[in-house]
């Protein structure tokens, strides 16, 4: 297998190799990033295996968060008036607005790895990833009003649930789907909030400029993902209930 | 002085409890789950107890339930699931493919930490009184009904679910991305290629286990009604969700007693697998198929009948990949120099036992016989077919195979020879008499039965005493081997693969060198097989 000779890695169709070196081999040159783990040989493929280990968790996420939207599709196919009339009952302009937030948040975060990338001074990057953060705390607030109207209104399920119309068993459907679902969504949202929070520090004692981005980049790739899914909640959630006549 | 190699760079906790190195995290593993099979086995034990006699006179029916529910939820979960990935795959994969560890060392450890925390809580539901719904938890009975620590349970296996989602993630970058030049997909083990496909169930079906169990514990916890029927929710959903998981989660165990077996079937006859690349895809056609099968368990639950004939039909092709494996494993034994050595003994069981089970379960797929059987002895002894008599006889076999590398030391083969003897012979009395229990139309689940099946049962709990010692002696001289074994020399079965080219046990970094990669890894003998590289 190994034919014992001390080579040096060769990588076909990899780019940006950086300078030869053998590990143990006394004398060899060390040109080591200081970000290169020791298992790896070289920082592309370091940022090869991080950014696809991301990719990969996101495909867990899809089929983590594909379990509701699985039970959200087939009660709702089951109870499409219910679900109309209680997606009524949400505020379709809080909803509007967080999905706004949240667009701008995606794009103010892709400027946060672009600075990294093209190694803009650490106060640039840490700008943006701030002002993402604030998006993020700004969208969880009006979660949090709306959740509070829901308890007002005594909408949430449980042995409290009230409700006027005439749907009241797929009304209390919905909302338990509704609040498991932006539930989960906005755990996400706080543990992405923690996450950029470290990236920002890294960010203000510059760790990232254009050889070494990867955390920027896997964390934003997160960031992204937790947006796309408020796109989809948003449509099935709130808009449902347009044509509802009461 | 002693040469400096994994076990012996480090003492103390400390060098353990933090160590990212994946040899020592799979040795953590070892530990831990062989301590979790104690436990299930130790509530197989009551169960086969509780039916030595008709009566149920040794526990109530309630601990009775409680009894096989914590038998299956730490089986299952915390034994049978992480037991060749988390243990093997961990210590083998970076070895196989000529990289000093995963890709993402610290994640592994994290892992490790995630499944003792899920264990923890299990074992939290166990001592405080423990759970009763099956290791299925199928709703209605555990959100509305059950009077026992379901939400714990619960956890537990929500929180396990993130160790496996770990590791699966770990090993399909790693495989991606850390192979040695050179190595090429067609280059690599079979192992290898098993543990991917594995890894690929791990992501795609853990994270919908977890989803379920999360809104198991929602609808218990805090009354939100997604699948009680008084709250217009639907159970079935339930039974859909938890086999779309489930289901693919005995994939997760015989997939890699599958790679572990065309290993040891190529080093013990010294010739290349035959079908190298048949092998390797059956693998990862058995992980697509086996995600399209989940229906089969709702045969008699209301599920539509056409669903029902299109689940038959699926469940029926996902035995043509598995069969392609045992006839290429045949033929590659056909005209073999076969050595019985004591891994190789227990290959000699996978291969007939989990025929057996595999054939078993096309009895179970066909939509009218599975009216007749389904919910009695024919099933548990169906599952248990491969789960113990193919996934643990993998799981044993493997570690016969590398333990010289992983310790460093040789085993008796003489003891070992005996206990995989043994344990074939317990399995089957244990096992055997309970397709026919079931034939005759036993259930499962209940701590009393007619006096006419005690023949049956007797049977079952004596064999399951003799595999309880055949069980026990592995431990005792694999820890006495540690001690007093001869040394092991870097390749003791003349086996042909990178993990024994280096020293057993390796150095922390497994290779000095990254090593170049020119052929196959599999080169027992220059055949015209060789081409496919």
């Amino acid at each position: 297998m190994s034919d014992g000779h001390a080579h040096a890695e060769h990588f076909p169709g990899r780019t940006h190799m950086p300078p030869v070196h053998v590990e143990g081999v006394p004398g060899a040159p060390h040109a080591h990033h200081p970000k290169l783990q020791h298992h790896f040989d070289n920082m592309p493929q370091q940022a090869e295996a991080s950014t696809l280990g991301m990719w990969v968790f996101l495909v867990t996420e899809i089929m983590f968060f594909g379990g509701l939207f699985m039970a959200y599709l087939i009660y709702r196919q089951a109870n499409p008036e219910g679900f109309a009339e209680a997606s009524h009952h949400l505020n379709v302009f809080w909803g509007a607005l967080n999905t706004i937030v949240l667009i701008v948040s995606s794009l103010t975060m892709a400027l946060g790895v672009r600075a990294a990338q093209t190694s803009a001074p650490p106060k640039t990057q840490v700008f943006w990833i701030v002002v993402t953060m604030m998006f993020g705390a700004t969208f969880l607030g009006i979660k949090a009003i709306e959740y509070a109207d829901k308890f007002r209104l005594n909408h949430v399920p449980g042995p409290n649930f009230h409700w006027e119309g005439q749907h009241a068993a797929a009304a209390q459907m919905f909302y338990s789907l509704y609040f498991c679902m932006t539930g989960l969504h906005a755990i996400h949202m706080i543990i992405g909030l923690g996450i950029m929070t470290v990236i920002a520090t890294m960010a203000w004692k510059r760790q990232f400029d254009a050889d070494y981005y990867t955390p920027v980049e896997v964390a934003g790739l997160y960031w992204h993902f937790v947006d796309i899914v408020w796109i989809f909640l948003f449509p099935l959630l709130y808009l449902i209930g347009g044509h509802f006549v009461e | 002085m002693e040469t400096l190699n994994y076990l012996n760079n480090g003492h103390g906790a400390a060098s353990w409890l933090l160590t990212r190195d994946h040899k020592r995290i799979a040795l953590l593993y070892l530990v831990s789950i062989t301590a979790f099979f104690a436990i299930g086995g130790l509530f197989a034990f009551m169960i086969r107890l509780e039916l030595l006699t008709p009566a149920g006179d040794v526990m109530t029916a309630d601990t009775y339930n409680k009894m096989f529910t914590m038998h299956g939820v730490v089986m299952v979960f915390f034994f049978l699931i992480p037991s060749i990935p988390a243990v093997l795959g961990n210590f083998l994969i970076p070895i196989m493919i000529g990289a000093k560890d995963l890709a993402f060392p610290r994640v592994n450890l994290l892992s490790w930490y995630i499944y003792i925390l899920g264990g923890a809580f299990t074992l939290v539901a166990a001592l405080s009184g423990g759970v009763d719904t099956g290791w299925t938890f199928y709703t209605p009975y555990s959100t509305a009904a059950a009077n026992s620590h379901v939400i714990t349970a619960a956890m537990g296996v929500f929180i396990t679910g993130f160790s496996s989602i770990l590791t699966g993630l770990n090993f399909i970058v790693t495989v991606h991305r850390m192979r040695a030049p050179g190595l090429t997909w067609f280059r690599l083990p079979l192992f290898v290629w098993s543990m991917y496909a594995t890894s690929l169930i791990f992501i795609l079906g853990t994270p919908v286990i977890a989803i379920t169990v999360l809104l198991v514990a929602a609808e218990r916890g805090l009354h939100m009604g997604i699948f009680d029927p008084a709250l217009g929710g639907d159970p079935i959903l339930f039974q859909h969700l938890f086999w779309f998981y489930s289901h693919p989660a005995v994939y997760i165990m015989i997939l890699p007693a599958m790679g572990v077996i065309s290993e040891i079937v190529q080093a013990f006859t010294r010739k290349n697998i035959f079908g190298y690349s048949f092998v390797a895809f059956s693998s990862l056609a058995i992980a697509i198929i086996g995600f399209l099968v989940w229906g089969h368990h709702l045969f008699v639950s209301g599920q539509s009948v056409y669903a029902g004939l299109m689940f038959s039909l699926l469940s029926f092709m996902v035995a043509i990949p598995s069969a392609v494996k045992v006839f290429n494993w045949t033929a590659t034994i056909y005209k073999g120099s076969v050595q019985l050595d004591s891994s190789m003994l227990y290959a000699f069981g996978f291969i007939g036992l989990f025929t057996i089970g595999g054939l078993t379960g096309l009895f179970l797929a066909a939509v009218g016989l599975d009216v007749h059987i389904h919910d009695t002895y024919f099933v548990i002894a169906h599952f248990h077919y491969i789960m113990v008599g193919g996934a643990i006889m993998g799981y044993m076999g493997g570690l016969h195979y590398w333990w010289p590398k992983m310790s460093g030391r040789m085993y008796s083969e003489g003891w070992a020879k005996l206990a995989a003897g043994l344990i074939f012979v317990g399995f089957n009395l244990t096992f055997f008499p309970q397709f026919i229990l079931g034939y005759l139309g036993m259930p499962r689940r209940y701590h009393a039965y007619p006096p006419e099946f005690q023949v049956f049962n007797v049977a079952s709990t004596l064999g399951a005493t003799v595999l309880a010692v055949g069980y026990a002696l592995p431990l005792v001289y694999f820890i006495h081997s540690i001690f007093y074994g001869e040394k092991a020399p870097a390749d003791p079965w003349g086996a042909k693969g990178l993990e024994w080219e280096i020293p057993s046990p390796p150095p922390t970094e497994n290779f000095v060198v990254t090593p170049i990669v020119t052929h196959g890894t599999h080169q027992y003998a220059p055949s015209k097989e060789v081409g496919i590289v």
